[in-house]
């Protein structure tokens, strides 16, 4: 019995120590199983630990500023008050809206919005409850907060054009990148940034915005930013400035005087080629579009006879008519076709072919030279400089004067105009040239077409006898070109002729104009006016007669070219006023007004406004 | 009814000066180091854990005493009604239990919320302890002596698995078998149970498991094909453990653990913030802390007279043992994800009690090793 207990207590003896060694044989594997974890792999584990733990947000760079010539701010960012909401802080979505809609308002569109974005987006995610809100909603809020849990008032930077219509145009307007452009850059895709999509503001894009920054923040497991760790973050580039070569007060002036009339103004420096003015009217408000354009107003814009979202300046053609006419006397003087001094007999009409030509005066002008020819605008003398010369050595003139071809100023959609000649007419139409057409090519009509810009350039070039380009930007170099003419006595007489149309009895501004309005300064100028309509007989029969009596979309367009001062021109301007009707009287006021208030702003003559700026020009 | 006569009636104070010391010094520092964790769980507060599992530590401590005095033959003639009581409880679960994350584990009996399969684990080991007690040696390996225990066992675990709680099934049933082993099970039925085991466990696998168990089981396998599925635990759990390294990020400096990557970690992965914040050294010192307490318990069982007692003692170590080695197992991706505690250092009521009741049994056993109780005439006589 004795060692009957005694063998059993051996026996379990011996089953209880072989499962201690198997215990510690367990054990021991867990301690290695540690070892291999903490020791072997722990580096593999220790990045898996900073992935889980620390995330890079993107930070969008500030963008640049487009500023006019003087550092006047053209396009600037501001501060935009917002609200958004953290859906994991604010508890009930819907009962927090009741209570902010206390503050504010909140439409019922915005709150269906903001509920939808709720019910999708991770709870932690801020929602955008209200953009843009004025100060004193933006101080309500700020007073509520205590009450109003995971409602925040937050201060964000947004695009802000302070005087937008006048240079909408120009600068453009940034807006959210399109789906099909953003792809999957996180910038273009991070909520709130935006990029340039007309103007300036989008052919300068790679220079204005900078480049993203990332912060790095620590996460917690469900992806809320726990600490943000600037010292270890990159921070954002922001985006440098541009400066244009425009004069923000010239430009508002230009658009102000303009404003009513569809219409387009450009002014320019003869000598360095910067555009001072680059004016379309109406503009429209391109604050609109940052903030996101409502549908009714696009359609207002879109729709609009005066079509605002057009850009005039440089985007419409039109016969550059009458304004031509300087430049085919120059060609005539160099080509040698005609003397200063010889006269042509203008009776108001001539055959050619099987058809009369008549000259704009129906009763004719009577015998003129070429000065008297430019000064009345008579279209006889040029449609004989127009057989002399010929439709090729016409075209090729009118391209030397910058028609024809589309002036690289950097912008998109810059029009290139029609310089018409028998190539070209062959592979347009596949026709033969007519040599009728020859004759209206030199009055600046039939196929020929030039935007504003492209007539401000014409008449700087004949205004410096160089071949000046045009310049929008201050960081692009000016190119002043080269001498136009062989025999600068030619150029001479031409703008001798010009300076005779506003300031001599019978030019055709004399009595619009009659000068520049400026002490001890005098201007030149031509007129110029496209036909757009015939008034046909059967109207004038039932009272029609003037331009005036016409539906507007029916008047002539008006267009001026000038420059100032007419001894050693310094400004030139052109203006299209679309269907101004009554000759060129509608193009031709404002433009002596925008030319009037650059030599104003530029007494001395010394260059485009050099005085106060920090930063020396490149005039 | 079964009658202990003690050779030697003691005081009350001569127990107490007899007690297991180092064990109880083990058990002390093991709850601390629980406190502690909890405090880091919860971002360095004493709210909501910590606190609450120092009260109820304090509290475990005091009934292990009072546990630990009661004389052997108290323990052996409750056993059965202990067994019974928690097979009922048991059996209510599964009736009008709460339903705590898909399993019905929980029992509302008052103001008190808890887990009868936690008191079965004690009860299991009382049961067959007395059982083995009563039972002469030769009987052992005979039909009788196999068919009670299998039934002692089986009913419990399966209404455990049903529940259903795999970890605790298993822990009971392995418990068991350590007990019928101890109790002189012959070689020739553990092979012959061996190999009958390595044709049902398949079959278990694909009949006997809930869903979400089996995924469990898969993805265990390989963690890191679902890194935010199923496997998400297990994965977060060794990121945070390796990324501890040797000695750790330091108290409270757990990336894992402050940042809410751990699922659970105040309960089954509070080991995986004892090893990201102390590192290796941390972890090995918590387990040599367990295998001492381990080494102890066997010695007891060893010095003790009487089988009741042996087995009993026994049988709680080995509890206690497949805590530990299941949950850091687990957390270390080296088992499933069953959800099994870590004695004294998670968080839990009803399992810190129910483990301190346990060492109130061992430290019992050591008061009273040289006591003889006699075979009870009761039940098996």
């Amino acid at each position: 019995m004795q060692s009957d207990r005694q063998e059993q207590q051996l026996k379990f003896t011996r089953r209880a120590l072989m499962m201690g060694v198997g215990g510690a044989a367990v054990f021991t594997a867990l301690g290695g199983r540690l070892y291999q974890l903490q020791v072997i792999e722990t580096e593999r584990y220790r990045v898996l630990s900073e992935d889980n733990q620390f995330n890079f947000l993107l930070t969008p760079p500030s963008r640049g500023r487009i500023l006019d010539r003087f550092g006047v701010p053209i396009a600037d960012n501001r501060d935009s008050y917002r609200v958004v909401m953290i859906p994991e802080q604010v508890g009930n979505a819907e009962e927090a809206l009741d209570r902010l809609g206390n503050v504010i308002e909140i439409t019922p569109e915005q709150r269906d919005r903001i509920l939808r974005n709720v019910s999708r987006a991770p709870r932690f995610r801020p929602i955008t409850v209200r953009d843009d809100l004025d100060w004193g909603n933006f101080a309500a809020i700020n007073l509520q907060t205590p009450d109003l849990p995971g409602i925040i008032p937050e201060v964000v930077e947004i695009r802000d054009y302070p005087s937008g219509e006048a240079f909408a145009h120009i600068v453009g307007y940034v807006q959210p990148a399109p789906e099909a452009d953003a792809g999957d850059d996180p910038l273009l895709r991070h909520p709130g940034f935006r990029i340039g999509r007309t103007g300036a503001e989008s052919a300068r894009e790679d220079t204005l915005r900078g480049a993203a920054g990332s912060l790095k923040v620590e996460v917690n497991a469900f992806g809320r930013v726990i600490r943000e760790l600037p010292e270890q973050s990159n921070l954002a580039v922001p985006g440098e400035d541009v400066r244009l070569t425009i004069d923000a007060d010239a430009q508002r002036f230009a658009y102000d005087r303009l404003e009513g009339e569809s219409a387009a103004a450009v002014a320019i420096d003869v000598e360095s080629g910067d555009l001072l003015a680059l004016a379309s009217t109406p503009g429209f408000d391109p604050n609109q579009f940052v903030t996101g354009i409502s549908q009714t107003d696009f359609n207002a814009l879109n729709q609009n006879e005066f079509r605002p979202l057009y850009n005039k300046a440089l985007q419409g053609t039109y016969p550059p008519a009458s304004t031509f006419k300087a430049v085919v006397a120059l060609a005539a003087l160099e080509a040698g076709v005609v003397s200063p001094t010889e006269r042509v007999t203008c009776t108001g009409s001539i055959p050619f072919g099987d058809r009369e030509f008549h000259c704009w005066r129906r009763r004719g002008h009577g015998r003129v030279n070429l000065r008297d020819a430019v000064k009345t605008s008579c279209d006889i003398f040029f449609y004989e400089m127009a057989q002399r010369l010929g439709i090729d050595r016409i075209a090729a003139a009118a391209r030397q004067f910058g028609l024809g071809s589309a002036p690289d100023i950097g912008l998109a959609g810059v029009s290139r105009g029609i310089v018409p000649d028998e190539q070209w007419k062959l592979s347009r139409y596949g026709q033969r040239w007519a040599q009728g057409e020859t004759l209206i090519t030199a009055i600046g009509q039939g196929f020929m077409l030039a935007s504003p810009l492209q007539m401000a350039v014409m008449m700087a070039r004949i205004a410096s006898g160089r071949s000046v380009s045009p310049r929008l930007y201050l960081d692009r170099p000016a190119d002043q070109g080269q001498e136009l003419v062989q025999n600068p006595e030619h150029l001479d007489i031409v703008r001798d002729a010009l300076r005779a149309v506003v300031h001599e009895p019978g030019g055709t501004s004399f009595y619009t104009l009659g000068g520049l309005g400026v002490e001890g300064v005098e201007m030149a100028g031509k007129t110029g006016s496209a036909q757009v309509y015939s008034i046909s007989a059967a109207e004038r029969e039932a009272g029609v007669r003037t331009q005036d009596e016409l539906p507007w979309r029916l008047r002539d367009h008006g267009m001026f070219v000038c420059y100032a001062p007419a001894d050693r021109p310094r400004y030139a301007v052109a203006t299209v006023v679309e269907h101004g009707g009554g000759g060129s009287r509608a193009a031709a006021r404002p433009a002596r007004d925008i030319l009037r208030f650059l030599i104003e702003r530029d007494p001395s003559g010394a260059g485009p406004f050099t005085q106060n700026t920090d930063e020396g020009q490149p005039t | 009814m079964a009658v202990f006569r003690e050779t030697v009636p003691r005081t009350f104070q001569e127990k107490l000066f007899e007690l297991n010391w180092s064990v109880v010094l083990l058990l002390l520092l093991l709850g601390t180091v629980g406190v502690g964790m909890l405090y880091s769980a919860a971002e360095g507060a004493w709210n909501p854990w910590a606190s609450r599992h120092f009260i109820r530590f304090g509290l475990g401590m005091v009934i292990m005493l009072v546990v630990a005095l009661f004389p052997p033959r108290f323990w052996m003639g409750m056993a059965y009604p202990i067994y019974l009581g928690a097979l009922t409880l048991l059996v209510g679960v599964e009736f009008i239990g709460e339903t705590v994350n898909g399993a019905q584990r929980w029992l509302d009996v008052g103001p008190v919320r808890m887990q009868p399969s936690e008191i079965m684990k004690i009860a299991v080991v009382l049961a067959m302890a007395r059982f083995y007690h009563d039972l002469p040696a030769d009987k052992v390996n005979s039909a009788f002596g196999l068919l009670v225990p299998a039934f002692l066992l089986g009913a419990p675990a399966a209404l455990i698995l049903h529940q259903p709680d795999l970890g605790t099934a298993v822990l009971v049933v392995v418990t068991g078998a350590a007990i019928v082993f101890l109790a002189g099970l012959s070689w020739r039925i553990i092979i012959g149970g061996a190999i009958a085991a390595a044709f049902a466990i398949p079959a278990f696998l694909r009949f006997g498991l809930e869903d979400y168990q089996r995924r469990r089981i898969f993805t265990f396998l390989n963690p890191e094909d679902d890194p935010l599925g199923a496997g998400y635990h297990i994965l977060q759990s060794k990121i945070a453990l390796g990324s501890g390294g040797l000695t750790g990020r330091g108290f409270i400096e757990g990336t894992q653990t402050q940042l809410n990557f751990l699922p659970e970690k105040q309960t089954d992965f509070i080991f995986t913030i004892l090893g990201e914040e102390f590192g290796l050294v941390g972890g090995l010192a918590v387990i040599g802390l367990y295998a001492l307490v381990l080494a102890n318990s066997v010695a007891i069982a060893a010095s003790c007279k009487s089988t009741f007692l042996r087995l009993t003692v026994m049988g709680i170590a080995t509890t206690f043992a497949l805590y530990v080695f299941i949950n850091v197992g687990m957390i270390t991706g080296m088992l499933p994800v069953v959800g099994v505690p870590l004695p004294l250092i998670s968080y839990g009521g009803t399992v810190m009690l129910a483990v301190l009741f346990g060492f109130g049994l061992i430290l019992g056993a050591h008061i009273h090793r040289n006591a003889e109780p006699p075979r009870g005439a009761g039940l098996f006589g």
